[in-house]
């Protein structure tokens, strides 16, 4: 059989293994990647069985990670590169929104820039200031980037695999609370578009979308409604952008009710742009306006207080309670 | 109760320690030269490291024809033809005799002033101007030249130049890369992070500093504390400082420090000491910030005219050879101006054009929007 359970850590890790052995261009790179194997042990052993030639440990230094991955890719290469957390990656932000994101468009289609960046991110695992932030609507804003987030281990080993082929960058957000989550991984079974929500439960009243690590949650609310008779479909989003609209529509087109939940700040997050397009393209069948369950406008509180920030079963309920009230 | 070596009787010296260090520092030796101002050679000919007057002349014809460039690029943004021009008047040997020194293997990084050295890798003057005309962000294809896209954002092509480099290392390739920024851009962390980078992976790449003494109107005293040519022993790397409007010294030590790259040496810097005769673009005005009296000591120091006036005085150029690569230039610059003046405007779906490989429904979705609303205006004209 080659369904074997892993938890989405070691998806991750056996993801990049058949990367590194299919195609002698990937190169793994990033701070601790190498003897430590990652701080979250998700690029464990790859250097020592694929050489310190192609697992490189980078100087501590964002920008110079990603502008030498440029370098690397317009070299034929194809880097996965690691930002060890979500809020390290600003230093790297004007390489990948001034350079990386416009290579291709600025050669006019002559250069390709095959390089993946993953980012764990967002928040419930008690960590310092700077370590659970989810900033991936300052990249989907981006034209020129993909971003995608798996909220699975069976997601997570396809994914990357799939980012790690397309020829365009792709921001790669690891959900780093659900790195210790365990599924079932098929790798025989022809993966689904990178870029294609997946519909993960079915339901009639009200829509959820959510991607990463809120998936879990609201597959957690909907299980909580149907004992109260209520029936929440869930939409698993995996990527920001681009969107499936589609997938999402035909949702909403049935349940007239959709919920957008993310841990990212609601104010010019992922949720605002599902909710404008949302409306318009379901303007006649919605009974209630989208609703957004997130983060606040206010700095990733200290972790003590997560819980509170954090949108939890509860407040994803709470929305959907307002959405059946209107 | 006091802390072990805070008493005044214990306490280090500090001024002592600082002057004993700084004796011990080496004066700068001064830039590398080997053709003075006055167009004589500083060593016999036998003893001048790569002297040939053959290359020498095609290291003037190059000169006159950047300038000459340069120069019609500059008129034609006066005209309203370009929307900016950079211009390179005055740094005309640091870039001729590097790129002279460039293999075909090798990879420039250029940034956005290198006209020169564009004109060396064989990219056409009209396709450098298409980029200034607001025509494209690019130009041409970098890898058919080995030369890179002009790079706007000061100093981020250092990382990729470095990035470049250490593939061509993984690949036992033998070939090299340069990074061309000028001294404003030694300020950028990014150009300290490649220099990092590059060090500690011994990336055959080679920094090639146009020190041209002006970061638009801060001159070099604020970007640094120099000389600027030893940072790079911080960083455990080879730097050298050379004349820049010295032709042949540039392409010598170019020579010298690609080979040094080549050869798995790792990185090498080179401060090449030149000057911005102009402004630093068509829309600034350098009399705000600058002396006259400072521009005529750089003229005197004109890289051309020192070639001209050796390959002159040593016999090794007739008039006529001066005449036939005036004449080329001026024939290069009315061919340039024809060809800026008939470029037709890009397509308007350009916009669209290329944004991802793999194309993004999203912009497919706009690209069809775009077009549709183009198209309402052309239903109106024919009702």
């Amino acid at each position: 059989m080659s369904t074997e359970s892993m938890t989405l850590a070691r998806a991750l890790n056996q993801s990049l293994r058949k990367a590194l052995e299919d195609d002698p261009q990937v190169l793994v790179m990033g701070e601790d990647v190498g003897r430590l194997g990652g701080v979250f042990r998700v690029t464990e052993g790859l250097q020592k069985d694929f050489s310190e030639e192609r697992v490189m440990d980078s100087p501590l230094a964002e920008s110079g990670i990603v502008g030498t991955a440029i370098g690397l890719a317009l070299n034929g290469y194809r880097p996965v590169v690691e930002i060890q957390f979500d809020g390290f990656v600003f230093p790297a932000y004007d390489q990948i929104v001034t350079q990386l994101a416009k290579v291709h468009a600025r050669s006019r289609g002559m250069l390709t820039m095959p390089v993946v960046i993953r980012i764990p991110y967002g928040g419930g695992i008690g960590a310092v200031e700077h370590h659970s932030d989810s900033p991936e609507a300052l990249f989907a804003h981006v034209a020129g980037l993909r971003v995608v987030s798996p909220s699975n281990a069976a997601d997570a080993y396809w994914m990357l695999q799939q980012a790690i082929r397309s020829d365009d960058p792709v921001i790669f957000f690891e959900p780093k609370r659900r790195y210790w989550d365990t599924a079932e991984v098929d790798r025989a079974v022809p993966p689904v578009d990178l870029h294609r929500a997946d519909v993960v439960r079915r339901g009639t009243d009200v829509t959820l979308v959510a991607y990463g690590p809120m998936v879990k949650v609201c597959l957690e609310a909907a299980e909580a409604a149907a004992e109260e008779g209520r029936s929440l479909e869930v939409i698993d989003l995996r990527s920001v952008s681009p969107v499936d609209f589609d997938t999402v529509q035909a949702s909403v087109e049935r349940t007239r009710r959709l919920v957008v939940v993310h841990e990212a700040p609601v104010f010019f997050g992922a949720g605002a742009e599902i909710a404008a397009r949302i409306t318009t393209r379901c303007f006649y069948h919605l009974e209630a306006p989208v609703l957004r369950v997130g983060g606040y406008h206010a700095p990733y509180p200290p972790a003590r207080l997560e819980e509170e920030y954090l949108p939890g079963l509860d407040r994803v309920l709470d929305a959907v309670d307002r959405s059946l009230g209107y | 109760m006091t802390v072990p070596g805070t008493e005044r009787s214990h306490a280090p010296d500090l001024s002592r320690v600082l002057s004993a260090f700084s004796s011990r520092a080496e004066e700068p030796p001064g830039p590398i030269q080997l053709l003075t101002p006055e167009g004589t050679l500083v060593h016999h000919p036998d003893d001048t490291p790569g002297y040939d007057p053959l290359r020498l002349r095609a290291f003037y014809r190059d000169m006159v024809m950047a300038r000459s460039i340069d120069t019609e690029a500059t008129a034609l943004q006066r005209q309203g033809e370009l929307g900016l021009w950079p211009p390179l008047a005055g740094q005309e040997a640091a870039q001729i005799g590097s790129a002279h020194a460039l293999r075909a293997d090798d990879y420039a990084f250029p940034s956005y002033r290198e006209h020169g050295v564009a004109w060396c890798r064989g990219v056409d003057p009209v396709d450098v101007v298409r980029l200034y005309r607001g025509v494209t962000n690019g130009g041409w294809d970098p890898r058919e030249k080995n030369f890179h896209l002009y790079t706007l954002v000061v100093g981020s092509h250092a990382l990729h130049a470095t990035g470049y480099a250490m593939g061509l290392a993984k690949r036992g390739s033998g070939a090299a890369a340069i990074a061309y920024f000028g001294d404003g851009a030694t300020s950028e962390g990014d150009v300290a992070e490649a220099f990092t980078f590059a060090a500690v992976h011994d990336a055959p790449v080679v920094f090639f500093c146009q020190n041209n003494q002006w970061a638009i109107s801060e001159p070099v005293e604020r970007q640094l504390r120099g000389p600027l040519y030893r940072r790079a022993a911080g960083f455990g790397f080879p730097g050298v400082q050379v004349d820049g409007n010295d032709v042949l010294a540039v392409h010598a030590v170019t020579e010298a420090a690609l080979e040094h790259a080549r050869t798995g040496n790792g990185p090498f810097f080179i401060e090449a000491s030149t000057y911005r005769m102009g402004a630093h673009t068509t829309s600034d005005d350098p009399t705000r910030y600058r002396r006259a009296a400072e521009l005529d000591e750089w003229r005197a120091k004109d890289p051309i005219d020192r070639v001209r006036t050796h390959l002159a005085e040593a016999g090794h150029a007739t008039q006529e050879f001066f005449d036939d690569v005036a004449t080329e230039g001026a024939e290069l610059a009315l061919r340039i101006r024809r060809q800026v003046r008939t470029m037709p405007d890009p397509d308007r779906t350009e916009v669209f054009g290329h944004v991802y490989a793999d194309g993004h429904p999203l912009v497919d979705e706009e690209r069809a929007q775009f077009a549709a609303y183009q198209a309402s205006f052309a239903d109106q004209e024919v009702k």
